[in-house]
């Protein structure tokens, strides 16, 4: 299990209270097609994926994104019990999604950079340090179930 | 990361001895290594009947194993002798590069447990690099 410090805990409270989920979220899952072209795979009934302005601007990338970030908003709130709150979610990505674990990573480090494009010099490297270690450890959680 | 001559012989020296097993070691790294040591490769193949023995997976292995015998047949431009292979990884498939490095990692592991005399560190070594230029191939229209 993974242990966060109470600093570490306070520091992604603190920084998730303000992060607007919706406009995030989109930003996330947007950068997550552009950078990695190929995690397209998992949306083909997502309509136009052609290009950056196309992915950033979709209505269902920025509704899905809004979805699996509200859904990270758990883990903010679980922090000490990640395995058993994401363990329905984690046999859904296996089971029914199909998705490889490693596009957890992707996305967990897509999470980090635009919290860095959004808060700039407050994502200092303790706050980097702290998001990096709950991205994992959701990554993680995700991949649990998987057989 | 080039391929030096001392490599391309361990290869084809290596692959010559595989001879007619080549498919059968393909469905050996594929199945009883690939998918049981990393079961989120299984991923991939939601259209595929996993269980032990499957015949689809075992045709799998042998498509995997031709691709990379014709791979050592023209190890002096492998971009050209795997474009339509990488043109389907890239735009169709669309396997995270990750994975490439699991089924490279089995089947050094099968074709060590095959062939224990020949597996010396530096053919090891050979066969390792080659499995990366060919995995950099496959994942090279990417992005």
């Amino acid at each position: 299990m993974v242990l966060f410090t109470a600093e570490e805990k306070a520091a992604v409270v603190s920084l998730w209270a303000r992060v607007n989920v919706e406009l995030v979220g989109g930003e996330v899952l947007g950068r997550l097609l552009v950078v990695y072209p190929w995690t397209q795979r998992f949306f083909d009934s997502f309509g136009n994926l052609s290009s950056e302005s196309a992915i950033m601007g979709n209505p269902k990338v920025k509704a899905h994104g809004k979805k699996v970030l509200t859904s990270f908003g758990n883990a903010v709130k679980h922090m000490d019990d990640l395995k058993d709150t994401f363990a329905e979610l984690s046999e859904l990505h296996c089971d029914k999604l199909h998705v490889d674990p490693e596009n957890f990573k992707l996305l967990g480090n897509m999470i980090l950079i635009v919290l860095a494009t959004h808060f700039s010099k407050e994502f200092t490297p303790q706050m980097q340090a702290a998001w990096q270690k709950l991205t994992t450890a959701v990554a993680n959680a995700l991949a649990h179930k998987y057989h | 990361m080039v391929l030096s001559p001392a490599d391309k012989t361990n290869v084809k020296s290596t692959w010559g001895k595989i001879g007619g097993h080549a498919g059968e070691y393909g469905g050996e790294a594929l199945e009883s290594r690939t998918f049981a040591s990393f079961p989120t490769t299984k991923t991939y193949f939601p259209h595929f009947d996993l269980s032990h023995g499957s015949a689809q997976v075992k045709a799998h292995g042998k498509k995997v194993a031709d691709a990379l015998t014709n791979a050592v047949a023209h190890m002096d431009d492998l971009p050209g002798a795997l474009s339509a292979l990488s043109d389907l990884h890239a735009y169709k498939l669309r396997v995270d590069p990750v994975n490439f490095k699991l089924l490279s990692h089995c089947l050094l592991v099968t074709l060590a447990c095959h062939h224990p005399a020949e597996f010396t560190p530096a053919v090891h070594a050979s066969l390792d690099k080659f499995f990366s230029a060919v995995s950099t191939v496959l994942t090279s229209k990417y992005r």
